[in-house]
């Protein structure tokens, strides 16, 4: 195997590998994790597509909605009476009633984090018809604010983790274990997604945000209240953020911490375009897909290079498929 | 001189304990049988250095700054050092009322590339005298030039990274040993105490740790037969450890710092893997435990810091005027500064004559002998190996 | 709809309008001693504006070089109208090229620093051709993403590859062969920079007035009828990536020499998002006004240093307040298709200043983002 082979070449280290046996060694292994990271990045990109395809615009702040929703998350888990570092001994129906409170909680907070970021920021913007750009540019201000709120009333450390499930090997899928922790994510991500998905394409309110991302103007006029819409849009977009915040903290339990919204919103974006921008199914496609990539890319060039094939295959796609790979959206993305 | 000869006791009885703990039962379970346990943590030398001196010092408008993180990456360690900083001062200021020294704060957050600026501000400040820091070894290196041509003396109490001193900048001096003695000492402690026969070398992309990771590297030689790279701000290691998993080894060494180590620990362990996660000075901090959790139960620290246990005194100052308890490198801050408070207490006025009263000064310290050679370097350079037991991080004997 | 981008304050039109009236050495006489008074500002040391909790002549130099960088984001983002939100990169490829010849711990061959600078211009071009040639054709929000990408991967490739020394970095840059740094303090770099802008402002000036800028006007509002109008918008648009880049490449030359160390961790994406802020904040589209943008997000921060903790929350909130009331930017964006079209459209319309059309920069009459 080839990582045995580099002892004495342990000075002289290639900053590149090309490691073929151990990405096929490691392949089912980095499809599970790489499903499970893809659900969260899929949930949280689906804010991103619903806010761009109504509202054409690129909501950078939806990082920061997450990364409130995984505080709350983490909130309600001491509030609860949890403690870092215990881990409790509780029945599955207690797991998953204190899951389904923390999810709610985290829902709400990331949705009225959404809501109160519209009202407050994009609103007044709408009402003066300001320039796309200063939407991203606000967009950037209100970022900075809620980050540093954070960082102001929790500190600047990861907040101590507290565990409610402890990963359990559940049964293993050609060689590579998967532990309860994958089922779940796995499954909610794409559970919530049809949820939305059924959301946004069967009930009237669904049709009222595709007709307003297609045409506002005609959507007006066939009565459907414009603002209304807007802001049930980004109240969705927070509670799936809420979600994928709790799912987060079940993976990662130390990322309640100011700044860990920010790299993730980055990667959940390009999963949102790799997709096709504005599309639902992209949305899942492209997260499920950039969690996988991600993974092996670890494993094929080595760890540092996890990033870059991500945006590497962002770039790549978007030049054979300039909409994304799903293309089509829920209006049209703007050209 | 006694410290000297307490020195070379406890480097005996150290050597003694290390045989004794190999040859103990290793399948006891627990870590008890990996510890050099009864080499114990150093007492207060009685001629350590005291920066409250003999009281009677006299001095005016001097200063001395604090230039590290303290609001930024891993702040956790900026702010032990500080803390045993700003306690030296202190008790210096409450003994000596004719002699009050102002200790400044310039918060670098640990980054290369503000520290050159903050360091800038630091020189123009002409009543700065001396200066404890940077603690990282990415910002000394990019800003120990700028301390060199303004020639003003700064002892990092952390910075570990051997090639800070082959810069030929006569500023420099190091309050600890280097990761030219770090490296080598965790390899012996790896392949002799945890008897690791292969053992997975993880580096992030810092200048400590890619550093660092090398001379380990070099010092296992074959042992170290696999190696993997994480980056800053990384949270999802599950690739690596899916690596770590098929490769089964019997230890893990990790360069880094804490804010990555945690998460890396705990996914380890989530995994099941139980090869022992060994880590150096920059991980050793409670917030690692923290963020580790289940993980950090099998982890082990090696450092070139000396165990606070048995400095009574120091620990109970500490926690009476800080507020909280000593961290990594704390006494070592605390040394540091009561150097160039001596320095002012004899007199100096100057940075010429702070300069050199440093390159000559040699006392005893609460962790060590302090006297450099024309490098900066000190002669004595212990380096000593930590594990957790309840929570806390306690003294496993020394290694070297 | 409110109509606010109409009619701005009766005052400030006037001020607009009399100073467009002054004759060109009529301007020049004002601008002057206001040029003159900025070059002295890090020797006069005004006691309200000179930073006291960090070095003064460092932060004149910073606001310095982020105005240059606005400047040359400008006109991929204010004229050309390409959301361009990965422009650190372009700047990172210019201070690692001083870096690389001018470095004692790079392996190449040692160059006066002031030759990196037409270096580090021309490599970013190449960048910038690179880039641009295949990511061009991308509409509006898709080329934001990829510049996005674009950037990250320069800072992470910078971190992977051994000899570019990821967050050890390059010392000792902008030194020649014994050492001594190519000036001593940061006044003389200071100087060196606002020198540059306003060779570089005389510069794009042209450019704007040329048939160069004409088409990127043209771009910027919209792209198909430029192109059905015979407009190379291909052609142009590279142009306005390309004299973007090289810009930010030496701004990111000057960076690294003044600094003395490169490396990737000052090249990130909130990095790339101040760039841009300077240019909506001071009117994208109006390259005085970016100076002034430039001036707003590189000197708050340093001004007030010693709130460092609530300085970025302030900042934040700086900035959401400033877009709200002020949308346009500090100075709006103007627009010459002719040497005398507003003053035409204006009297042909029988309204005030006005921004029509589908680009980045158009206020919405339409009722809305569509």
């Amino acid at each position: 195997m080839y990582p045995a082979m580099t002892p004495f070449l342990a000075q002289s280290e290639p900053w590149i590998s090309f490691d073929v046996a151990g990405l096929a060694e490691q392949f089912w292994n980095n499809t599970v994790d790489g499903l499970a990271q893809g659900g969260i990045y899929a949930l949280v990109a689906l804010g991103y597509t619903l806010v761009y395809g109504v509202l054409k615009l690129i909501n950078f702040a939806h990082s920061e909605v997450f990364v409130v929703g995984a505080f709350a998350t983490w909130l309600t888990f001491y509030v609860l009476g949890f403690r870092a570092g215990v881990t409790p001994e509780l029945s599955v129906v207690e797991i998953i009633l204190f899951l389904g409170i923390a999810c709610v909680v985290a829902m709400a907070v990331s949705g009225g984090t959404a809501v109160l970021l519209e009202r407050v920021a994009y609103r007044p913007l709408r009402n003066r018809n300001a320039p796309r750009l200063v939407f991203l540019i606000t967009a950037i201000g209100a970022s900075f604010a809620i980050q540093q709120t954070l960082r102001l009333i929790f500190g600047l450390n990861q907040q101590p983790q507290i565990r409610l499930l402890q990963p359990e090997p559940l049964f293993r899928v050609f060689g590579a274990t998967v532990t309860n922790i994958h089922v779940i994510l796995i499954v909610a991500a794409v559970l919530l997604w049809f949820v939305a998905d059924y959301f946004i394409n069967r009930t009237r309110l669904g049709r009222g945000i595709r007709a307003v991302a297609q045409d506002p103007d005609t959507a007006t006029l066939m009565g459907v209240n414009k603002e209304r819409v807007i802001v049930i849009t980004f109240l969705v977009g927070g509670l799936l953020a809420g979600a994928a915040a709790l799912f987060y903290m079940m993976r990662i339990p130390q990322g309640a911490i100011y700044n860990g919204g920010f790299l993730l919103g980055i990667k959940a974006f390009t999963a949102a375009v790799l997709g096709g921008i504005g599309n639902l199914r992209g949305a899942l496609l492209g997260g499920l897909l950039l969690g996988l990539v991600e993974n092996y890319g670890q494993s094929l060039f080595g760890g540092e290079w996890k990033d870059i094939v991500a945006f590497v295959v962002l770039i790549v796609v978007l030049m054979f498929r300039p909409t994304g790979i799903l293309g089509e959206s829920l209006g049209k993305a703007r050209v | 001189m006694s410290g000297a000869r307490l020195t070379r006791v406890l480097v005996l009885a150290a050597a003694a304990s290390l045989a004794l703990g190999a040859c103990a039962a290793r399948d006891q379970g627990s870590s008890s049988g990996d510890t050099t346990g009864s080499a114990a943590a150093p007492s207060q030398a009685a001629d350590a250095a005291n920066p409250r001196g003999d009281g009677n010092a006299v001095c005016s408008g001097v200063s001395i700054a604090y230039a590290g993180t303290i609001n930024g990456n891993s702040a956790a360690l900026g702010q032990n050092i500080l803390r045993g900083a700003d306690l030296a001062v202190k008790q210096h200021n409450e003994a000596n009322p004719n002699c009050q020294v102002t200790l400044k704060q310039f918060d670098t957050e640990g980054k290369p590339d503000k520290a050159p600026g903050i360091v800038t501000q630091v020189i123009n400040e002409p009543d700065i005298l001396g200066v404890v820091g940077l603690p990282f070894s990415g910002e000394s290196k990019a800003a120990g030039n700028l301390f060199n041509q303004a020639g003003l003396v700064a002892i990092t109490p952390s910075a570990t990274n051997p090639a800070l001193a082959d810069n030929g900048w006569k500023t420099f001096f190091r309050g600890m040993g280097n990761d030219a003695a770090q490296g080598p000492a965790a390899a012996k402690f790896l392949t002799e105490t945890l008897k690791a026969g292969k053992v997975c070398v993880i580096e992030d992309d810092s200048e400590y740790g890619i550093g660092l990771a090398g001379q380990v590297r070099d010092a296992l030689g074959s042992k170290a037969s696999c190696s993997d790279k994480v980056k800053t701000g990384q949270t999802d290691f599950s690739a690596v450890v899916n690596k770590i998993s098929a490769e089964s080894p019997d230890a893990i060494f990790f360069s880094g710092y804490y804010p990555e180590a945690g998460p890396f620990a705990q996914q380890l362990n989530d995994k099941g893997i139980t090869a022992k996660f060994v880590a150096p000075d920059g991980v050793k901090d409670a917030e690692f435990l923290k963020g580790a959790g289940a993980g950090a139960t099998n982890a082990y620290f090696t450092c070139p810091c000396v165990p606070e246990d048995n400095f009574t005194d120091f620990t109970a100052a500490f926690k009476q005027v800080e507020g909280a308890d000593p961290g990594t490198y704390s006494p070592e801050g605390y040394d540091v500064m009561t150097v160039l408070l001596k320095g002012i207490d004899s007199g100096v006025t100057d940075r010429a004559a702070m300069l050199e009263f440093v390159q000559n000064y040699d006392g005893q310290g609460l962790t060590k002998k302090f006297k450099w050679n024309d490098k900066g370097e000190l002669a004595d350079t212990p380096v000593w190996s930590y594990r957790v037991e309840n929570g806390k991080i306690v003294n496993n004997g020394q290694i070297s | 709809m409110t109509t606010s981008t109409v009619s701005a304050p009766r005052k400030r039109r006037f001020l607009r309008e009399q100073w467009n009236n002054l004759s060109r050495p009529a301007q020049w006489a004002i601008l002057i001693p206001v040029v003159v008074l900025i070059y002295f500002l890090p020797v006069l040391n005004p006691p309200l504006i000179a930073t006291t909790g960090t070095d003064f002549p460092t932060a004149m130099f910073d606001v310095a070089r982020y105005a240059l960088v606005a400047i040359g984001l400008n006109v991929v983002v204010g004229q050309a109208g390409l959301l361009d939100l990965g422009y650190v990169g372009f700047f990172a490829v210019g201070a690692y090229v001083a870096a690389l010849f001018t470095s004692p711990n790079s392996s190449l061959a040692k160059l006066p620093y002031l030759w990196t600078l037409p270096l580090a211009m021309a490599v970013t071009m190449i960048f910038g051709i690179i880039l641009g040639a295949p990511t061009l054709r991308l509409r509006g929000d898709y080329l934001a993403i990829v510049t996005l990408g674009f950037g990250e991967i320069i800072r992470l490739v910078a971190d992977n590859v051994d000899p570019l020394r990821g967050q050890s970095g390059f010392e000792r840059v902008g030194t020649d062969a014994d050492g001594t740094p190519f000036f001593a303090n940061a006044t003389a770099w200071y100087w060196l920079t606002v020198t540059i802008i306003i060779v570089v402002l005389l510069l794009v000036g042209n450019l704007e007035r040329s048939r160069v800028g004409r088409a990127w006007v043209s771009i910027r509002e919209d792209e198909d009828v430029a192109e059905i109008m015979g407009v190379p918008v291909f052609k142009f648009k590279i142009w306005a990536f390309v004299i973007g880049a090289a810009i930010g490449g030496l701004s990111g030359a000057l960076y690294a020499g003044k600094l003395g160390f490169v490396n990737n961790q000052s090249f990130d994406v909130i990095t790339s998002m101040l760039f841009l802020a300077a240019v909506v904040l001071g009117g994208a589209g109006n390259k005085v006004g970016v100076l002034l943008g430039a001036a707003v997000v590189a000197y708050l921060p340093l001004r007030f240093v010693q709130l460092a903790e609530y300085n970025y929350l302030i900042f934040g909130i700086a900035l959401i307040i400033l877009m709200i009331f002020r949308p346009q930017g500090l100075l709006g964006a103007r627009q010459r298709l002719l040497a005398r079209g507003r003053q035409a459209y204006q009297r042909l319309l029988g309204r005030g200043e006005q921004i029509s059309g589908e680009s980045a920069l158009a206020a919405d009459t339409q009722g809305g983002p569509r």
